[in-house]
């Protein structure tokens, strides 16, 4: 049987168990006044008995799903002869695939041998007793539960008062689960980067001009030590992130400026939603406009003034990533500006000022806290963004302060770590754990400071 | 008449000039601003329609295909597993040139034929058995360069050994334009097909359906989970420590990069758990995750939204909290908890980053039929179609574009139509 079949069936038992505990509940009511004898509403009654009918056979699909695996597995290698046994872990892991592809009927890679064939029969074996006894096991607690549940209702018990404290359970566990979320990504990148570090010093990968994350296949291969110096990804980052930045800050607080104190409020009611389409538009079709419309254009213009251009420039890349920022500045300083009082304002105009200088003068000055803090979230979007640079910026790890030739990111050296075959003990595969640590850590560094700016400065004036 | 110290009303009125002069520079700066951003958005969906709309339209050759008993069916009975299907498109591409003998110049003529002719001629005789024998006028997709000749993207008047088609390839190609027998027709694969080789081929189907799995996972878990985590934020949390940490933590998770999820899914859901790579359960999961702070965001505000009386008034007929909460404020509050919800939900369906990590990049031919067979998702299929060097390939990339972007304008319509429509003012 299916899980998905199985649960299906427990919610139908819920749903009958629901009926059931409603309906004694009225059964159970007695006096004069039936209904009113009740501690609870008839409903709740049902609720009860379809939680107890519900949950602890959801835990026991839940715990199976997560654990039958690794214990078929674990048996089977037991019952391996000793030649197996003895295998490193890598090899067991083959022998242990290709039994489960026999298994399942899918391609062996190699030839079927008697062992890998007993195996996948005991396996085939272990599966189904393993299914057989999860169906009997859920269905069986789904049973004893909605009994249980059932019997104990009575005109006194309590039952809004029992659900209303599983509800305001699982109101917390849904609210934990973001920090659940912050601590499974501190701890996947965490272990993985400390593993990092035991083959790789730490202030090699700090300080490191070097970026070559090969490591040998054979011990006498030329180029076998990989080097793993973080400066170069770090600086090309940078180099990135800037040219996106004086693409996006100027234009995003000057469209911000234009919007909020110049055009009419027609023009501002179509241009708005217009700049946040392009917020909205996916960062893949950003990168692929980047690669195929912009880095061309950008070579052009550039070997016709005499300049020699990588055709993945970081430009290229910088420009597209800019425009892509431009609505998240503009949003972030238009919230600002219009926190400013308008008496600020009024009050400059009246003293004769034009509009830019009440602009330059007054409220730029008075916003500048907050543009600040937006421009931190918009550096830390920027570095943080992955596809453009995949698609429009080279993998040579160059270190250059030159806009116009290739060079890589942290995010670009994440991806191309990780896509593709991989091995979890090759400190290439762990380096980029390591990069993901670093930029978790800097991003979440600009966040706390931005978000920290833009708050504090919007409750000065409200 | 003014009166005042004449000397420095001068001063202010020869500044006067100065100072106008300035004011118009930086409105024009404002104005050039705002237009940059306009001109982008303008130039973008220019560039990928001028670029994709081609790809709407596929080039057919239309051929007389013949059934031939000898071929198919040697032993009387319709033999698919001997049968060569492409070498019955040959020969009727071939009956069109008979002065073509030579073994290369064979060979050429038979590139000019996509490899799904055979694939085709095998459908519809498994469809119809009955054509066995006869002859039948079919359509069958052209050669992916064929198509782009017909389309204007390769240009012939560079020499032979720079374009992909020969002289003899281009005069035979004309020759079908010629008699009618090239047609252009609806390009049917893009849409039913999964990924392929083959430009001409390859379709997005298969990228949709990992998309809608993925989609169906992060709804059912990240809206009610996140509706549920802003109704104890917004309703039931004291003001204490824990409150405080978690509204911080979902603030700076909302700011996280996608790629950092990518790399949670991988160690925890991959490498912890033991989910297949590449299956849509897992992008799914780490979709739900990337969108829960968007989520909960826009929950929040829609709870905060709901007017305090009706809690007061439902509190003093003698609702307990929860059913003030559930009876009250949720469903008043749903429409917007929804707007919220699909918004997070177009950001998912855009997100590549993190599924690049979690082996969602894969070349996989087959539309999966389950949560846990290997997919990609509609944004990876245009990243690995944009690496593919074939001009036919960018041409599908920027109508796979098209269609990515028409997805989410739908998204955001229904999320906007719906705020208009139950927007109250209370």
């Amino acid at each position: 049987m299916q899980i998905t079949t199985l649960t299906l069936i427990l919610f139908a038992i819920a749903a009958s168990a629901f009926y059931f505990g409603r309906e004694r509940s009225l059964a159970v009511a007695t006096g004069p006044k039936k209904l009113l004898s009740l501690h609870s509403l008839p409903g709740y009654y049902g609720y009860y008995t379809a939680i107890w009918a519900l949950l602890p056979a959801l835990a026991i699909i839940l715990t199976w799903i997560l654990l039958e695996p690794k214990v078929i597995v674990a048996l089977i290698v037991k019952g391996l002869p000793g030649a197996a046994q003895s295998m490193s872990p890598g090899e067991l892991n083959l022998l242990v695939n290709n039994i489960q592809n026999l298994a399942s009927g899918d391609v062996v890679a190699v030839e079927i041998d008697a062992v890998i064939r007993e195996a996948s029969l005991r396996y085939q074996d272990l599966s189904s007793v393993s299914r057989q006894m999860l169906v009997t096991l859920t269905l069986g607690v789904a049973a004893f539960g909605s009994v249980f549940g059932w019997r104990r209702i009575t005109p006194d018990f309590r039952a809004r008062n029992r659900v209303e404290s599983v509800v305001s359970a699982f109101l917390i566990a849904a609210s934990s689960i973001a920090i659940l979320t912050t601590i499974g990504i501190v701890m996947s990148v965490l272990f993985e980067a400390i593993r990092f570090f035991r083959e790789v010093p730490v202030t090699e990968f700090l300080f490191g001009l070097n970026w070559s994350p090969q490591t040998a296949i054979r011990a006498d291969q030329v180029g076998s030590s990989g080097s793993f110096g973080a400066v170069p990804l770090i600086t090309g980052t940078l180099l990135i992130t800037s040219i996106a930045m004086v693409v996006a800050v100027p234009v995003g607080i000057m469209t911000a400026i234009f919007l909020a104190e110049y055009s009419s409020s027609r023009i501002r009611s179509i241009t708005k939603p217009a700049l946040e389409i392009l917020a909205g538009i996916p960062t893949v079709v950003y990168g692929f406009f980047a690669a195929l419309t912009v880095a061309p254009i950008v070579r052009t213009a550039g070997e016709s003034m005499g300049f020699e251009v990588a055709s993945e420039s970081a430009l290229a890349a910088g420009l597209v990533m800019g425009i892509m920022i431009i609505p998240l500045v503009s949003s972030l300083s238009d919230d600002a500006i219009n926190a400013v009082p308008s008496a600020m304002r009024d009050g400059a105009l009246a003293l004769g000022s034009t509009r830019s200088e009440t602009v330059i003068k007054v409220l730029l000055p008075a916003a500048l806290p907050g543009i600040v803090g937006g421009v931190l979230l918009a550096i830390s979007r920027a570095i943080g963004e992955t596809m453009i640079v995949v698609m429009a910026a080279g993998l040579a790890a160059n270190l250059t302060a030159n806009p116009l030739e290739a060079v890589t990111t942290v995010t670009v050296q994440i991806v191309t770590l990780l896509v593709g075959d991989q091995e979890f003990d090759s400190a290439k595969t762990l380096a980029a754990f390591a990069l993901g640590l670093m930029l978790f850590l800097i991003t979440l560094g600009l966040n706390v400071l931005g978000l920290k700016v833009v708050r504090k400065y919007r409750e000065q004036y409200d | 008449m003014v009166s005042g110290n004449p000397s420095s009303r001068a001063r202010v009125e020869a500044g006067l000039g100065k100072r106008r002069r300035r004011e118009i520079i930086f409105r024009s700066f404002g104005l050039a601003a705002t237009l940059v951003g306009i001109f982008f958005l303008v130039a973008f969906f220019w560039t990928l329609i001028a670029k994709g709309a081609s790809a709407f339209a596929q080039t057919f050759v239309q051929l007389d295909i013949e059934f031939a008993e000898e071929a198919l069916a040697p032993g009387g009975e319709l033999d698919l597993e001997f049968a060569d299907f492409d070498s019955i498109a040959r020969t009727a591409l071939r009956t069109k040139f008979p002065e073509v003998t030579s073994r290369n110049d064979r060979r050429e003529l038979n590139r000019l034929i996509s490899v799904g002719a055979g694939y085709q001629i095998r459908e519809s005789i498994i469809q119809n058995p009955e054509l066995l024998g006869k002859t039948v006028a079919m359509q069958v997709p052209a050669a992916a360069n064929v198509d782009m000749l017909i389309k204007g993207n390769i240009d012939r008047n560079v020499p032979a050994d720079q374009r992909p088609l020969s002289d003899q390839q281009i005069h035979w190609i004309d020759a079908l334009v010629a008699d009618g027998s090239l047609v252009k027709k609806f390009n049917k694969a893009l849409f039913v097909n999964g990924d392929s080789r083959e430009p001409e081929l390859a379709g997005i189907r298969g990228a949709l359906m990992g998309s809608f799995y993925m989609l169906v996972i992060t709804i059912a878990l990240a809206f009610p989970i996140g509706a549920a985590a802003a109704v104890y934020l917004e309703e039931f949390a004291t003001k204490n420590r824990w409150a405080d940490l978690i509204e911080v933590n979902i603030n700076n998770l909302a700011a996280v990069p996608s790629i950092v999820f990518g790399l949670l899914g991988l160690a925890v859901f991959i490498n912890w758990i033991g989910i297949p790579r590449s299956a849509p359960l897992v992008g799914g999961l780490v979709l739900s995750l990337l969108t829960l702070p968007v989520i909960i965001i826009a929950a929040r505000a829609a709870i905060k939204a709901v007017p305090p009386s009706i809690r007061e008034a439902a509190f003093g007929l003698g609702a307990s909290k929860m059913q003030v909460m559930f009876h009250h404020v949720l469903p008043l509050a749903l429409p917007g908890m929804l707007t919220g919800a699909i918004i997070g939900m177009s950001r998912a369906l855009g997100e590549s980053a993190p599924l690049l990590m979690i082996g969602m990049v894969a070349f996989i031919v087959d539309v999966p039929a389950s949560i846990s067979d290997p997919a990609t998702a509609l944004p990876v299929q245009i990243y690995l179609w944009a690496d593919s060097p074939e001009r036919a390939f960018a041409e599908r990339t920027s109508a796979a574009i098209i269609i990515l972007l028409g997805f989410l304008l739908l998204m955001n319509l229904a999320a906007v139509i719906m705020r208009r429509k139950v927007e109250r003012r209370w």
